[in-house]
């Protein structure tokens, strides 16, 4: 699966966990540029993200995410 | 009930598409009652708040929540002023394992060990003592969930410095003081975490991230299994089962194959499979669920199928029987009627997708669950929680029968050309009195359950039903129906407060069973007769109308009260009792 792949169905669970069918994001997309994307939902979104491409982060990446970007990286390296 | 939030549901899709859910949930026309509900976490309970809000919009209930500060459960439940603030009328306790703050050190024996679980178990008491007192309404706590760890490998079980025994300990105590205490009511995860499974409940990153307990993907589960409880003690549970017959109580088309070709039995796995889910029916009847069939068979066959000698099933554990060729939503709205039930208290079981498919469109408020495989059968139904049963009354247990009473009546009320006649010929008693503890449950329940015949739709707690008997202000009656076919229970319940010499009839309702057999008159005499003996000379009634309750709107002058005020929140209606001439002769009243 190539960046882009990922990049398809990742925006597909970010419009489901926001609920905002216009929603887009890309590498330097942080939680400050999504709206309700807060600590709480920010849960939501990484066990959605597992979900959709059946892998599990350990505890240190999930501490490392910074970025969507940085999230696309773990999910290449899973899988 | 939306599709995702349908039992067995797809937790993950729930949890991701949540938002979602809530808005379309928010969107669908319905009559929603709101609710004040506290959820004191003893880990984060932000999931657990989304998405208990899911399962009880989808039952008709608006919640609105309070949480605690992280952990604070027990500091909110002592002393929280903003929680005094909120006033709840539901408390849940979301703590497990992981809040259990002390256990019996290795060099306890048995006498230092026994004082350690009690300490801990008083720190709870004294918590659910507190929110008694504090705002008198329903507690529900979890139990303790089986540890993560086993420090004492096997042992952990059975030695007293286990921690997996000191959780068995404790969740004997709590359901010793569930079953000492009203309106307690325990929410069994350590049965819930079993099922999903110890090793994905305790997720160490969830906790070590977040200090979720559980992990968030059983919450989920946690969330419906919790708003069971909680519709249960709000009367909404599910009340009936109308069951298909053909490959769904046995196997096979009994109309083709004949009653000795359908499998059911223990001589062969497809037949034991059927035994063991009519066994299963059989004990869900014996506690109170009513038995019904919509099947598209000839009777005779029917009937034939049911006698079968290896089924537990018989023709007399159902309280109707709809076997025909009409199309099923058809029967359903005729059964529905027939028991007096809404649509939403019947749970729907056939195997066939397309019968299915009907009712649900008909009727989106029926639970209809996917009924694909004999062996799930049970078990879809079982963890459902359609009929969770949050307070267990006599009257519950009886129910099963009380409706096939009832159609009994109903043959018996054709034979009759004249309505009076039949009245007298069904040898009906009363008995009227003054709310009593053993009755308390049972008035709750219909209090919230009832919406047809309920003048003011005023929903209590036990609590609440509790205060009103306490009242020196109050004159309370709940009534009992019996009559030669059986007894009907506690089935009317009316409450009038005093205002210098009006009695404001605060409740008043009736259980759809003993609809039309003058029961309400019988009621109305009981008031009267106390109001005068308290030395009032009037009452003062009141109609809410609600989308259920046009049945009652006229009620009050039926009754011979007369229109005293008509605004848009309803009708106030007045008797003056100086000449009142008792109403009911047909029914034999004991009164206290």
């Amino acid at each position: 699966m190539n960046r882009n792949e990922v990049y398809e169905r990742l925006n597909a669970v970010f419009r489901e966990v926001f609920d905002d069918e216009n929603l887009t994001v890309a590498d330097a997309t942080t939680a400050a540029d999504v709206e309700d994307w807060d600590s709480l939902s920010h849960i939501t979104l990484i066990a959605a993200v597992e979900d959709e491409f059946d892998i599990s982060f350990d505890m240190k990446t999930v501490v490392g995410l910074k970025c969507v970007g940085d999230m696309v990286d773990a999910i290449l390296q899973e899988m | 009930m939306h599709e995702l939030l349908q039992y067995p549901f797809d937790g993950a899709e729930i949890q991701r598409r949540r938002r979602r859910i809530r808005r379309e949930l928010l969107e669908k026309e319905c009559v929603r009652t709101p609710r004040r509900i506290a959820i004191l976490g003893g880990s984060t309970t932000h999931d657990l708040r989304e998405l208990l809000e899911l399962f009880l919009l989808d039952e008709g209930i608006v919640p609105e929540f309070y949480e605690s500060d992280f952990g604070a459960w027990w500091e909110d439940a002592m002393f929280g002023e903003a929680l005094a603030a909120f006033r709840p009328e539901l408390v849940v306790i979301h703590t497990g394992v992981r809040n259990i703050s002390a256990y019996p050190p290795p060099s306890a024996d048995e006498t230092e060990a026994e004082k350690v679980i009690a300490a801990e178990f008083a720190r709870f008491t004294a918590a659910w003592e507190a929110i008694s007192r504090r705002f008198d309404c329903p507690v529900v706590q979890n139990n303790f969930e089986k540890p993560p760890l086993r420090i004492y490998g096997n042992r952990d079980a059975w030695d007293i410095h286990g921690r997996t025994y000191m959780t068995a300990e404790l969740n004997r105590r709590m359901g010793e003081y569930a079953r000492a205490h009203r309106g307690f009511y325990i929410n069994d995860i350590d049965t819930l975490s079993a099922d999903i499974g110890l090793g994905r409940w305790h997720d160490g990153k969830a906790w070590h991230l977040y200090k979720y307990s559980p992990a968030p993907e059983a919450v989920p589960e946690l969330a419906h299994n919790l708003s069971r409880i909680i519709i249960s003690v709000w009367g909404k549970a599910k009340k009936a089962l109308a069951l298909d017959l053909d490959n769904t109580l046995w196997g096979g088309v009994v109309g083709d194959d004949g009653v000795e070709g359908i499998e059911i039995g223990h001589e062969i796995s497809s037949g034991q499979v059927y035994s063991e889910f009519q066994a299963w029916i059989a004990e869900m009847r014996r506690r109170g669920v009513v038995l019904s069939v919509i099947s598209k068979n000839d009777e005779h066959n029917a009937i034939a199928g049911l006698n079968h000698p290896e089924g537990t099933l018989r023709p007399a554990d159902f309280a109707a029987i709809y076997a025909n060729w009409d199309p099923k939503d058809r029967n359903f709205a005729a059964l529905a009627r027939q028991l007096n039930l809404l649509p939403e208290s019947i749970v729907f079981c056939d195997d066939n997708p397309a019968e299915r498919k009907i009712v649900s469109d008909s009727f989106p408020g029926a639970a209809v669950p996917p009924f694909d495989a004999p062996e799930k059968y049970a078990r879809i139904l079982d963890r459902a929680g359609y009929f969770e049963p949050a307070t267990l009354s006599a009257d519950d247990l009886a129910r099963a029968d009380m409706y096939r009473q009832n159609a009994e009546r109903a043959k018996l009320e054709t034979s009759f050309a004249d309505y009076r006649e039949y009245l007298k010929s069904l040898d009906m008693h009363a008995e009227i009195k003054g709310f009593s503890p053993l009755y308390i449950a049972r008035i709750a329940q219909l209090t919230n359950k009832s919406n047809q015949f309920n003048l003011t739709t005023l929903r209590c707690a036990e609590t609440d039903i509790a205060r009103m008997a306490e009242s020196e202000d109050y004159i309370t009656l709940y009534g009992k129906l019996s009559d030669r076919f059986g007894d009907n229970g506690v089935v009317a319940v009316t409450a009038a407060e005093r205002e210098e010499n009006v009695f404001h009839i605060r409740l008043w309702l009736m259980s759809c069973r003993v609809l039309k057999r003058d029961m309400e008159y019988a009621m109305l005499d009981a008031l009267a007769a106390k109001a005068v003996a308290a030395g009032a000379d009037t009452l003062r009634g009141y109609y809410l109308p609600t989308a259920k309750n046009g049945m009652v709107q006229d009620l009050y002058k039926k009754f011979g009260f007369s229109l005293r005020e008509e605004t848009e929140a309803g009708t106030v209606w007045e008797l003056s009792l100086s000449d009142y001439v008792p109403k009911c002769d047909i029914i034999e009243v004991e009164r206290d």
